[in-house]
């Protein structure tokens, strides 16, 4: 099972406590009533899901019920960080964003 | 002639062991869901008498009462003498949600040198003595359900579920149970 530190528990909790939320750092635009048709489905729908480093959105809907991001690697499956929410995108080496 | 509805309760009757190890329903208590900013802490904790916790898995008690840290800004109040928590909130004028939770949950007690154990048979925290001391509160889950759970003592910890679940956590702790050894 995989272990993930959830930063507003400040420790460490096993999986089955969280719950994956999508990608994480998405602005919703302002005013969102005018923006074009097209650029509404990219905020919306449009998703980079690239191989290797992910920033996503997790929960720890079992433990605090907060959200908080993430960054993982989607080849090995492995948590590098967590950080509150709010926080700045942290830079990572081998980031594709 | 009159039918009085009588009322029982989820787990009334029920009873389990295992080798170093008993389930057992708590009584009724009264409980409180309150939800409140770091600047209204003060005022909420005097008026229930109990200082809230405000560090991950913390619990403070006072008397009959309880107050267990769920999140940054959660709380699950406890009174084992069923005293009206809302009533103590009802002056505070600091920013807080209070909601009376009293029936939604229910306690079940799981006790004995076997207890952690019995536990793990369904929860996945480290409940060991280093990580999940005397007086550690989480919400976490028990099988497919959850849970809160609170250790009162070195060998006893107190479960908190859901009465709609009560069923399928005590039947679960009891198999857990037999099987602990
Ligand atoms: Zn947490």
């Amino acid at each position: 099972m995989l272990l993930i530190r959830c930063p507003y528990c400040e420790e460490e909790r096993p999986e089955l406590e969280f719950r994956h939320a999508g990608e994480a750092h998405i602005a919703r635009p302002a005013p969102i009533t005018d923006i074009s048709d097209d650029d509404f489905e990219g905020y919306f729908f449009i998703r980079s899901n690239p191989k290797g480093i992910v920033y996503e959105r997790w929960r720890h809907i079992h433990g605090c019920a907060r959200f908080f991001n993430a960054v993982r690697d989607t080849v090995s499956d492995k948590f590098l960080m967590t950080y509150k929410a709010g926080e700045p995108k942290p830079e990572l080496k081998g980031s594709s964003r | 002639m009159v039918e009085v509805a009588r009322r029982t309760l989820a787990l009334a009757g029920r009873h389990a062991a295992g080798e170093g190890v008993t389930v057992v329903p708590g009584e009724p208590a009264s409980r409180i869901s309150l939800r409140a900013p770091d600047a209204s802490i003060a005022a909420l904790s005097k008026a229930l008498g109990v200082k809230l916790p405000q560090k991950p898995k913390a619990s403070a008690a006072s008397g009959s009462r309880m107050a267990l840290w769920l999140g940054p800004d959660e709380w699950l109040i406890i009174d084992e003498d069923e005293a009206d928590l809302a009533a103590a909130l009802s002056r505070v004028r600091a920013l807080h949600s209070a909601v009376d939770v009293s029936h939604r949950n229910l306690a079940i007690f799981v006790s004995g040198p076997n207890a952690e154990a019995v536990l793990n048979g369904g929860c996945p925290q480290d409940l060991s003595l280093e990580a999940f001391p005397v007086g550690a509160c989480s919400r976490t889950v028990l099988g497919k359900a959850e849970i809160v759970l609170l250790r009162t003592d070195e060998q006893t910890f107190r479960v908190e579920c859901w009465r709609s679940f009560s069923d399928y956590v005590f039947t679960f702790l009891s198999e857990a149970a037999r099987d602990a050894a």
